[in-house]
């Protein structure tokens, strides 16, 4: 018998996952509250305790744990032009699990260096420049970083022929160069792996000791990867499948927070009309965003803000006196649930409008114009119209009875510029699993696959008929 | 010598591929660094690629005949964005109907481009004037 112990030390709950690697069965979870404040290993023998009495008292062979506690991996993201390498560089940020706290474009600026040590992130990573392209930015960049007094690693992937310099300039006791691959060498196409790879060893090296999150050292070497980091390699897997098993093809997944909203998409995100004419930044194929400014609780306003009231009131059927009041009470207590008709009413709308931004944020867009040869179709970012699983996370979804309605709501969009899914078959990721298949899959991918397809593969809801 | 770096399109609305992808080839054949746009480019993604690849030179296509209207202020937004000395060349059927090309040619230059080259110019002849203008060579 193999058993294996997964951990995932959240924001707010520390998740533990005890699974059957010969049987690939997940024998039982538990949670409890993550005591990062304190000792986060008191949480997590709470937690323990009732694992074991679910589970019985087994032995485990294997204990590997991600973490997005202490506010997770935070990131500053610097590069050139907004729409190129500054973008680049959020998404390689994104990708490799990280909160990207802020992103500077073109040249820092002593405020700009200011705010860069308030954030004081656990890794920044610099970029400009296509290789064999502007050296200016970046050179300068590292110049003013160098005047920076937080302590933090910098990753440097922009211009190759910068980095010497770069490092010359930086590299020392407070501001550590790890430099690698340019995350966009030619223009336009992204190569964002050899920094995630990177940013993954620091955060194992440095940040996670750094954070001192317990005196206990052997736990908490065991945290392999940031939690976002883990979803999307389980959404990878449960795509793409291993050698031996056959992926379930392409898929999305949102994971609405109280604070954020994450969304995955699995995707080529290719034009689904062959009259399409592609532009922009070509996008990587596992992607992650995040919204900072959307989220169930502590950015509820954000979601009334970027929807608009009358959205706001229609979807929840409320006036828009009743949705100040519903916002101002949920700004007063963050962990309200609701009780009243009412208050189901408003986090009904709240999930569903921040699923709809989160969703539209993510996706391309297409454009028709009208050319003197005829209409043409332009599409920037990728096209998820024929995506049609879309897996969900999060307590707000997961703990809904209205998880499908939510979604249909979410996305019956009229904009027809937004390529988001049309029609979506949806799953629960009901007893949240996919953090801990992501931190399985690096030691046994096809248990790992075989799990996720068994909770994931089947049994989904047509959200869109 | 060290390879000069072009960025070239089709500008505008326009979606006409095939001498783009011509001169694609040729300017590549000529032993240039060619970034290729495509087609329907805005003049944003000119400015933005040349500055990230530190291009030395803009060449505008355009065939539809509405290339006038495209390529106002591009000379100016360049010099906005920190392109000061960039190199601007337009060619094609430019403007619409048959018009005679030294006008059209005054009004594309006093626009800012540095060279303009009407229809059924052949890439040799842009080549030749790449490489008077990038490397002084005659």
């Amino acid at each position: 018998m193999r058993f294996v112990l997964l951990i995932d030390f959240g924001s707010t709950y520390t998740k533990l996952t005890a699974v059957d690697v010969e049987k690939a069965e997940v024998l039982a979870t538990a949670d409890d509250y993550t005591t990062a404040d304190t000792d986060i290993m008191i949480g997590f023998e709470k937690a323990y305790s009732k694992l074991q009495s679910a589970a019985g008292n087994i032995a485990y062979q294997k204990r590997l744990a991600c973490s997005s506690a202490a506010g997770g991996l935070r990131m500053v993201a610097c590069g050139l032009v907004p729409a190129l390498t500054a973008k680049a560089a959020k998404l390689a940020a994104f990708g490799a699990g990280a909160k990207v706290i802020q992103t500077f474009a073109y040249e820092l600026t002593n405020d700009d260096v200011a705010q860069i040590d308030a954030i004081a992130p656990d890794i920044l990573l610099l970029t400009g420049g296509t290789d064999g392209g502007n050296r200016e930015v970046i050179e300068h960049n590292a110049h003013m970083l160098a005047r920076s007094k937080r302590a933090f690693p910098i990753v440097y992937a922009g211009n190759r022929g910068s980095k010497d310099v770069c490092i010359e300039q930086l590299d020392g006791e407070l501001h550590p160069v790890y430099a690698t691959e340019n995350v966009m060498p030619v223009l336009n196409k992204l190569n964002i792996l050899p920094a995630q790879s990177i940013i993954r060893q620091i955060f194992l090296e440095k940040i996670i000791s750094g954070k001192g999150l317990s005196r206990e050292k052997a736990l908490i070497e065991g945290i392999i990867m940031p939690t976002p980091s883990a979803v999307l390699s389980a959404l990878t897997l449960l795509s793409e499948g291993t050698n031996g098993r056959r992926g379930i093809g392409e898929l999305m997944a949102v994971d609405l927070g109280g604070a954020t909203t994450d969304i995955y998409s699995i995707a080529k995100g290719a034009p689904s009309n062959p009259a399409t004419i592609l532009h922009g930044l070509q996008e990587p194929y596992a992607k992650r965003t995040v919204e900072g400014d959307i989220g169930m609780r502590y950015s509820a306003h954000g979601i009334v803000e970027a929807a608009g009231m009358d959205e706001t009131c229609r979807c929840s059927g409320l006036d828009s006196s009743a949705v100040n009041a519903m916002l101002d009470r949920i700004n007063r207590d963050k962990s309200m649930l609701p009780q009243t008709e009412e208050e189901k009413a408003f986090d009904f709308a709240l999930a569903a409008l921040a699923v709809r931004i989160g969703l539209c944020r993510h996706a391309g867009t297409i454009q028709q114009i009208y050319t003197p040869m005829g209409p043409v179709f332009q599409q920037t970012g990728k096209d998820l119209t024929e995506i049609d699983r879309i897996i969900i996370t999060g307590g707000a979804l997961i703990h809904s009875a209205q998880y499908t309605d939510i979604i249909r709501e979410a996305v019956s969009v009229s904009d027809e510029q937004a390529l988001i899914p049309r029609k979506a078959r949806v799953a629960r990721d009901a007893r949240y699993i996919l953090s801990a298949m992501g931190l399985l899959a690096s030691y046994d991918q096809n248990t790992a696959f075989d799990i996720l397809y068994k909770s994931f593969g089947k049994d989904e809801v047509y959200a869109t008929e | 010598m060290e390879k000069k770096t072009l960025i070239i399109g089709v500008i505008g609305a326009d979606v006409h591929a095939v001498g783009n992808q011509i001169l694609y080839f040729a300017f590549r054949e000529a032993g240039f660094n060619v970034i290729n746009l495509g087609v329907m480019v805005s003049q944003e993604e000119y400015i933005e690629a040349a500055i990230e690849a530190k291009a030395d030179a803009i060449l505008v296509s355009s065939l539809y005949g509405h290339g006038e209207l495209d390529c106002q202020g591009l000379r100016d937004k360049c010099n906005e964005a920190g392109l000061k000395d960039i190199l601007l060349y337009v060619g094609g059927n430019i403007v619409v109907g048959k018009q005679p090309f030294e006008e059209v040619k005054k009004r594309f230059t006093d626009m800012g481009f540095d060279r303009v080259f009407g229809p059924g110019t052949s890439p040799e002849t842009t080549i030749e004037a790449l490489q008077e203008d990038l490397y002084g060579a005659h």
